[in-house]
């Protein structure tokens, strides 16, 4: 993979292509809105979406994981699509997520979604924790916030070039801050157009889509 | 003139029934003599018969439909008690309603007491309520509506003493999802009223069979038809081909050199339609007509998707007869007739000898006058295709269609209405199901896969159980697991799917983007996705700046310019038909048949013939050959746009293997032509364009088209898996389209033969991708290519290279660029040595 490095205030960091975010200097990777059980908590409403959206976020995080060799891992809270979300895994799915969660250190930072993630799970359950110059919480707060690490508004972007046109999910960055995009298979996004993620920015920012083999920068 | 043909009858049971004195009187009051059809259909009623009246506009075909009930209800001495007698399928919402209108007036004049009434959207609550407790003796309504009545619990009540279904426009329906829908639905209605007949109406087609077939109930062995009457057919339409001797277009579709003589047949014609393929051509063509329009005659704009007000105030001027001319496109193919109509104008390409024929019927709705036509061909090929059209109306010979299977996702929302009606066996639904037309092939396995699809999800993973929305009772029936399920089918019926559309707001200049503005229509969110804020593009009339998209709102300001920058928002929908095309195949290499053809385009295809070859009909002509620093392959299929905008996407990616590395290609109705870096001369055609590229090729495309994402998008709403009202909330399209392609996604990657995936497989075959059609010419040009390598391009592939520079300055479609251009491509073409 090719790797794009930003810096926010001071500190560098990786846009990974599969939409997470690498702290090489902490050793720290870091994923936003997982939304883990998002189709069986449609299906209890009568939407049958394909039961396979935990077991293909699962693999996508492994895959990261093994690509960067993390000691810690933040995920930036709404990590469970609601609060039953965590007894409804399956066996393996548990598995899975119980031995990432083993290997290294988890931060499970709370979303609107998740206040508390299953109990049954280990790593530490918090609102925000500040690393270096970094602050990782869920939801960005409006006004100058330097170093904040968030997610929740599932930032999307689309170009457009000789009549075609590509919506992907992005990273958003004005150097100060970093809006993430969100990771789960069935979360779908909101375009960086719309004013809850322009009005966090005071100046121009940068969208950052997520490409097949690396990510792309673009004016916001 | 007037004759009957009685397909299963001799024509002496014609008179077997006579009409009640009582509507002998109402005929001569009229002044009218009962069609023999009319007399004919009066016959079969009267035994039972379940019959398919095939006639065109004007010959009293919805009247000869109604004539039996009323009949019938007239004769019923007691009058009966509150009960259904016959329901009325429209496809559109405002013929039912016409037509209702209309079975008033006899009604009223032979003072008949019989009760009728429309139902559709707009029907307010409270009369809805009264309809199903005390039905109205004929019901006219929609296929959508008939689908919702059925799945009330008080179904059976309702329909248990129907006598007669009246079917409208079945040539419209028959072969859709709409059609499989009904057909699903006839099916039930056939358990509550088996005695009950049916009447089809259709226009001429050129198979009636599958539509006799629909009509009823299919045995297990076998099949059964519908009797056949034919009306008597109309005066032969006159038909004329507007083309120049001193110049015809090598490309385009808006045929501007013709418009005035378009101008010239409206100032000519008391009211003219002038039917266009595709909104921004409506939008185009309009505008020129107006610059043209020195006598300000009433000339007004129809298409689907302006503001509905303002296309009711169309409809409701032409109804007065105050407009001269509508500029339309094929929202007016179908629908209420407008006397006043006497010519419709085709601009651009016919597409098909049935639609043509459709269409020409929208004129002169009396039988023994000609309906008169004037064809507007923008294009050599589509001088071709109108000669070919032509002749074809002329002999009477229409496009047969491909019969599509009945749609699985159809057949799912089905299962579900059922179960909101009653609890259901599967073995007596699947023979149910079985005994429509559309579902006669069902396998049942598929249809067991379909039940375990509504009530779980069907996936082979069986994580859902406890969520089930169908449930076994301790009987084996199944049934629904929750009442609010029902509400929620109710909200989500129907098979039409739009594209996900944007609202256009017109703000006033200065205004920040998104504060408001005036609503002028809707627009397909994949086009106004592509604009940049400052494109311009034309639309309800008037050249508009784009300003951006604001959640559901796009916002636009008046523009200045007189041209527009983005030239179209949507291609035509409707591809060339295989019979058409087959036509065309013939004219292209009958020298004798050129004669007929403007001058220049004789010369074209003479010049051809000595550059490099004309196909024979069964022939794949394949030209290769260099111009400027590319190397082209340009091939003829004429199978339509859709069909080579697959075959191009599968072609590219075989010469990519081939390390030819082609850059891209253009399809058009006609043509593809493929340019790429390398001489593609040296390349077996067998082997390109051998069948086997439909195997892995077409799979591993199939995995990122987002023209197949789309089609999964409509299959999954269709189904339900995918909500697009829930009680309380409605989502957008956007929501929609986005989520459903994640849904693919995931569902694709994990379980790849699930029933929705299948069923989209069947769509493509048939829709947007028109791969059946593609497969069918492959097979046919198996052993018949003909590949000529030539030093430049040839003649026959001006039309298609022209769409490449076309498509390479879309967003700044300076006219000068695209003349100078084709001047020196024209040049090259026909230079003979």
């Amino acid at each position: 993979m090719d790797e794009i490095c930003i810096e926010v205030n001071g500190e560098a960091l990786l846009l990974d292509a599969a939409g997470a975010l690498w702290w090489k200097a902490e050793r720290t990777l870091v994923f936003a809105d997982l939304h883990f059980e998002k189709g069986s908590s449609f299906a209890r409403r009568g939407q049958m979406l394909p039961p396979y959206d935990t077991r293909d976020t699962l693999g996508r995080i492994s895959a990261v994981v093994s690509r960067h060799a993390p000691k810690r891992v933040i995920a930036l809270g709404d990590s469970f699509h609601d609060a039953h979300a965590g007894d409804r895994l399956d066996e393996q799915e548990r598995a899975i997520l119980a031995d990432l969660c083993n290997k290294m250190d988890w931060i499970w930072i709370a979303g609107n979604h998740d206040p508390a993630p299953p109990s049954w799970l280990g790593g530490k359950v918090t609102e925000e924790v500040a690393i270096g110059g970094l602050i990782f919480r869920h939801e960005p707060q409006p006004g100058m916030n330097d170093g904040e690490i968030a997610g929740h508004l599932h930032p999307c972007a689309t170009v457009t070039r000789r009549g075609r046109s590509l919506r992907r999910r992005c990273f958003v960055s004005d150097g100060l801050r970093v809006v993430m995009p969100a990771f789960g298979a069935y979360t779908g996004g909101l375009d960086v157009r719309e004013p809850p993620v322009r009005s966090l920015f005071v100046d121009d920012f940068l969208a950052y889509l997520l490409g097949a083999r690396r990510v792309y920068a673009v004016a916001g | 003139m007037t004759t009957v043909m009685l397909a299963l009858n001799g024509p002496e049971s014609a008179l077997a029934v006579a009409l009640p004195p009582l509507f002998q009187e109402w005929f001569a009051s009229r002044d009218w003599q009962p069609r023999a059809h009319q007399l004919a259909l009066l016959n079969h009623a009267a035994r039972g018969d379940s019959v398919l009246l095939v006639a065109p506009t004007g010959g009293g075909k919805t009247l000869a439909g109604f004539l039996p009930s009323l009949v019938e209800l007239a004769g019923a001495s007691i009058h009966r008690k509150a009960r259904l007698h016959t329901l009325y399928i429209s496809p559109l919402k405002a013929l039912a309603v016409d037509v209702a209108r209309n079975l008033e007036v006899p009604a009223a004049e032979m003072k008949l007491s019989v009760r009728i009434e429309t139902r559709t959207g707009d029907t307010p609550p409270a009369r809805r309520l009264r309809q199903r407790h005390t039905p109205p003796d004929i019901l006219l309504t929609t296929p959508e509506q008939v689908a919702l009545l059925l799945a009330s619990r008080d179904a059976r009540r309702m329909f248990e003493g129907l006598r007669a279904v009246v079917l409208d426009e079945l040539h419209a329906i028959h072969n859709t999802k709409r059609g499989d829908l009904l057909a699903l639905g006839l099916a039930r209605l056939a358990q509550f009223a088996p005695e009950a007949r049916r009447v089809g109406l259709s226009a001429t087609v050129a198979d009636p069979v599958p539509l006799q077939r629909y009509l009823v109930p299919q045995p297990l062995h076998g099949e059964s038809r519908a009797a056949l009457i034919l009306g008597a057919s109309g005066a032969r339409p006159e038909i004329a081909i507007s083309a120049s001797e001193a110049y015809v277009p090598w490309a385009g579709h808006l045929a501007l050199h013709a418009m005035a003589d378009v101008m010239n047949a409206i100032r000519a014609s008391t009211t003219a339609l002038v039917f266009v393929n595709t909104r921004s051509q409506a939008e185009r063509t309009f505008q020129m007509l107006w610059h043209l329009n020195d006598e300000n005659l009433p000339i007004a704009l129809h298409h689907g998707s302006l503001a509905p007000e303002q296309r009711r105030k169309v409809e409701a001027a032409m109804a007065r007869g105050s407009l001269r001319a509508v500029v339309c496109t094929s929202t007016l193919d179908l629908g209420i007739d407008w006397g006043a109509v006497d010519r419709v104008i085709c601009v651009g390409a016919p597409k098909g000898a049935a639609r043509l024929v459709q269409r020409i019927g929208r004129a002169n709705h009396r039988l023994d006058e000609p309906s008169r036509a004037l064809l507007v061909p923008a294009n050599r090929f589509e001088v071709l295709e109108c000669e070919a059209a032509r002749d074809a109306v002329l002999a009477g010979e229409l496009d047969g269609e491909r019969l599509k299977r009945g749609g699985l996702d159809v057949l799912a929302q089905h299962v579900m209405g059922v179960a909101c009606a009653a609890p259901f066996d599967a073995d007596a639904l699947f023979e149910e199901v079985k005994s429509a037309a559309p579902y006669g092939q069902l396998a049942r396995d598929d249809f067991d896969n379909v039940v375990d699809f509504v009530a779980t999800g069907g996936y082979a993973l069986k994580r859902y159980d406890r969520y089930a929305k169908l449930r076994r009772t301790p009987e084996g029936l199944w049934r629904l697991a929750h009442p609010r399920l029902a509400q929620t089918y109710r909200l989500n019926v129907g098979v039409i799917i739009e594209e996900p559309m944007l609202d256009i707001r017109l703000q006033g200049r200065g205004k920040p983007t998104g504060a408001g503005g005036r609503m002028l229509g809707r627009l397909e969110e994949y086009f106004l996705e592509q604009l940049a804020a400052g494109d311009t593009f034309v639309f309800a009339g008037q050249v508009l700046r784009f300003e951006g998209i604001r959640e559901t709102a796009a916002y636009v300001t008046k523009s200045d310019d007189k041209e527009a920058h983005v030239p179209s928002y949507m291609g035509g929908k409707f591809p060339l038909s295989t019979f058409l095309a087959g036509r065309v195949r013939e004219l292209l290499s009958d020298r004798n048949a050129w004669a007929n053809l403007p001058h220049p385009v004789g010369e074209w295809l003479r010049i051809q013939e000595l550059r490099s070859v004309l196909p024979k009909p069964g022939q794949l002509l394949v030209e290769t050959f260099p111009r400027g620093s590319r190397e082209f392959l340009v091939c003829y299929p004429f199978e339509g746009r859709l069909a080579h905008q697959t075959l191009g996407m599968l072609l590219t990616r075989r010469l990519e293997r081939l390390r030819l590395r082609p850059l891209g290609f253009v399809a058009n109705e006609y043509a593809l032509a493929v340019w790429g870096l390398r001489d593609m001369g040296g390349v077996d055609m067998a082997r390109l364009f051998d069948e086997d590229m439909l195997g892995d090729d077409l799979e591993s495309w199939l995995a990122e088209s987002a023209l197949y994402k789309r089609t999964f998008r409509n299959c999954a709403i269709i189904a339900g898996l995918i909500e697009r009202r829930q009680p309380g909330k409605e989502k957008t399209g956007r929501q929609v389209t986005f989520s459903s392609d994640l849904i693919y996604d995931v569902l694709r990657e994990h379980e790849p033969n699930h029933i929705l995936l299948r069923a989209t497989y069947e769509d493509a075959g048939t829709g947007l991708l028109d791969i059946a059609r593609l497969a069918e010419m492959l097979r046919r040009a198996k052993g018949e290519i003909v590949a000529k390598r030539l030093d430049r391009v040839s003649p026959l592939a001006v039309p298609a290279l022209l769409e490449i520079s076309r498509e390479m300055v879309a967003g700044e479609a300076h006219e000068d660029i695209l003349r100078e251009a084709e001047d020196t491509l024209v040049k090259e073409a026909m230079r003979l040595g």
